[in-house]
């Protein structure tokens, strides 16, 4: 009796120290594990810095490419391609984001709003290369030519979701006394969204904005066969060209936004499978250009969204 | 006086009429509210339709044998005749590969973030987390050209042909040798592991985040070690919200395009051979579709579109309503 207790105790007591090991060498492991994730996070930017700041100098941005395999040169047409679609993407996909939003904040438990809610779900886990495809199917294949517009159409609907989320949390955050105390006054509803719920959400909505603006400009799949890429593309030269032959403000938009377009995720693509090594020198600056851009967002709009989160408790 | 006793309602000419009528904006407000939501949500049907219909050519010329593993016919542009299989092949084996390595990591990561980091360490890691998510994916497929896979990729596919392909049962899947630039299905499941962790982490550190502290209490109290909390209580109870985040990794996974067409070498020979170049569904629109040489070429490429809308948007659907339904559990107590 005696014994077995005895034996039973120097049991448990191993018992223990084995779960005392497990727990210290499995947490550790978490925490390795995490360290092992950074690795590829630093690995990725340094490297992005070094090769990319080594090739990277003023005629970068303000030159057009020169003929494949001679050094110097630009991606001045990338540059404004991106800049180009992103503002169409963004006039395409904000308001209706916003309106949608609206409405999911004034009438949450609809039908329609538990499909918007839904489908925007969904939306935002379609592959990029598939809204690729169709973007070709109702601009290109009418257009019959690769466009900035159709470009931008792609991104918008990328850009949708993104925007359509953050802004609706964003206006879940807003108190209801607010949107009372404005329709209390007498305001229409319409009033009481626009001069006083958009207002108290703006910083959040903003900085979900500059999220989706940052995914945009980084997403290459949807402009290979809706932009395509063009090493011609200026905008000052469309302009110029414009005023030459004396054609109205609405002739030259539409000759910036019809023709095919370069965008910087489009020139890094094709430049890192070329054999010149001036291209690829060039995608690593471009990379580096990208990569700055985007994190640099996303540094800004989740600095200023914590701090809007915080103003508002 | 006389004017200041009527109800505002009453007088005025046309103008007021119509307002009234308009509830003072408010009838339009609604309309356009009403407007944008029904036009999101016909987004994704007018998606869905415009490439089944686009593929209807594809669709009627090889039927069911297009997405099967045992067809005859492969894919050949020049004869028109078109078997997705290896594409769809390419897509799995990378994906499920992807899945095997970043869900241990991701959980081990989620573990860390939501149970052990000190909250100051936790902010900056978080931050860590969703930068790795916002780098574009081109970003990570020239890295993973010109210093992943040659760094990497090379040696540990040789090192894996090496001792598992001279395994009898094994060898179909690693196959040597792995191409000296690297350029296979191995370093593009490599580099996804590196892409789907943070929508992993981020997700199962959520789930793990909601689960009440009285749960950790009383298993602490019980007197289990944290380990034993963590692992036979709170994954037990945020099971299906884990499993969710699993599921939207996979289809992250199968979507991803870029970084993946850059190292996976795009061709659809290969064989079954992790080691070998290859291609997935994503890649070999990106690759071909633009430069399509034939209707039927451009009309298959859509129908492969088709296959891979229709198995994110099931797996994204699944995985929302695991997570939800976690989230509505824990809200409920």
């Amino acid at each position: 009796m005696n014994r077995s207790g005895l034996f039973a105790q120097i049991d448990l007591r191993r018992v223990y120290r084995r779960r005392k090991i497990v727990n210290t060498v499995m947490l550790s492991l978490t925490g390795l594990a995490t360290l092992l994730a950074v690795i590829p996070l630093v690995w990725i930017t340094v490297y992005v810095l070094i090769k990319g700041g080594a090739s990277i100098n003023l005629d970068f941005f303000i030159h057009l490419p020169r003929p494949m395999g001679t050094p110097g040169g630009g991606v001045l047409q990338a540059i404004e391609g991106s800049f180009v679609m992103v503002v169409l993407a963004s006039l395409f996909s904000i308001p209706p984001a916003l309106l949608a939003a609206f409405y999911l904040a004034h009438s949450p438990n609809t039908p329609l709003a538990n499909a918007l809610r839904f489908s925007t779900d969904l939306l935002s886990g379609v592959p990029s290369i598939v809204i690729g495809l169709f973007g070709y199917a109702i601009i290109v294949v009418y257009q019959k030519h690769y466009s900035a517009l159709a470009g931008g159409v792609v991104l918008a609907i990328i850009m949708l979701p993104v925007v359509l989320r953050s802004a609706e949390e964003m206006l879940k955050l807003v108190p209801k006394e607010l949107r009372e105390g404005a329709l209390a006054l007498g305001s229409p509803e319409w009033r009481a969204a626009i001069s006083v719920l958009l207002p108290a959400a703006a910083e959040g909505i903003v900085t979900g904005i500059m999220l989706a603006i940052a995914r945009a400009t980084g997403e290459t799949a949807p402009l290979l066969f809706t932009a395509l890429g063009n090493d011609n593309y200026e905008i000052g030269n469309i302009i110029r060209q414009g005023i030459h032959y004396h054609q109205s403000l609405g002739q030259i938009i539409g000759n910036i936004v019809s023709q095919p377009t370069d965008a910087l995720p489009l020139t890094l693509w094709k430049y890192a499978q070329q054999p010149y090594p001036e291209r690829v020198q060039q995608a690593w600056a471009v990379a580096l250009v990208l990569m700055l851009f985007v994190l640099l967002l996303n540094i800004v709009a989740r600095l200023w969204l914590a701090s809007a989160k915080r103003h508002r408790r | 006086m006389r004017k200041a006793s009527t109800p505002p309602q009453t007088d005025g000419g046309w103008r007021a009429a119509l307002t009234r009528r308009l509830e003072h904006g408010d009838l339009i407000w609604r309309f356009a509210l009403s407007l944008a939501a029904i036009a999101t949500v016909a987004l994704i049907i007018w998606i869905a339709w415009s490439i089944w219909v686009d593929s209807a050519p594809s669709r009627q010329a090889f039927g069911l044998k297009f997405i099967s593993p045992w067809a005859k016919q492969s894919w050949n542009p020049v004869l028109d005749k078109f078997n997705a299989w290896p594409a769809i092949y390419g897509s799995l084996v990378t994906a499920f590969l992807a899945l095997l390595i970043a869900v241990p990591f991701s959980l081990a990561i989620a573990i860390f973030l939501s149970e052990l980091a000190p909250p100051r360490l936790r902010g900056v890691l978080n931050y860590m987390v969703e930068m790795l998510a916002a780098v574009p994916s081109v970003v990570y497929g020239l890295w993973g050209i010109y210093v992943f896979l040659p760094l990497v990729v090379v040696p540990l596919g040789n090192l894996l042909a090496a001792t598992l392909g001279k395994v009898p049962a094994l060898a179909i899947f690693f196959r040597g040798p792995i191409p000296a630039s690297g350029l296979s299905r191995l370093g593009a499941a490599l580099i996804l592991v590196i892409m789907i962790t943070p929508t992993i982490t981020a997700v199962s550190r959520d789930v793990l985040l909601a689960i009440p502290r009285s749960q950790r209490e009383a298993s602490l109290a019980l007197g289990a070690t944290q380990w034993e909390t963590v692992w036979k209580v709170l994954i037990p109870y945020g099971l299906s919200g884990i499993l969710g985040a699993v599921i939207l990794g996979l289809g992250r996974a199968i979507g991803e395009t870029m970084a993946v067409t850059m190292v996976i070498g795009n061709t659809t020979g290969g064989g079954y051979s992790i080691l070998r170049p290859g291609y997935t569904m994503a890649s070999i629109i990106a690759n071909e579709f633009a430069e399509a040489v034939s209707d039927m070429h451009a009309s298959a490429l859509i129908e492969i579109g088709v296959v891979l809308f229709a198995i994110t948007l099931l797996l994204n659907a699944f995985a929302r309503w695991l997570v939800w339904r976690v989230n509505r559990r824990t809200v409920g107590r």
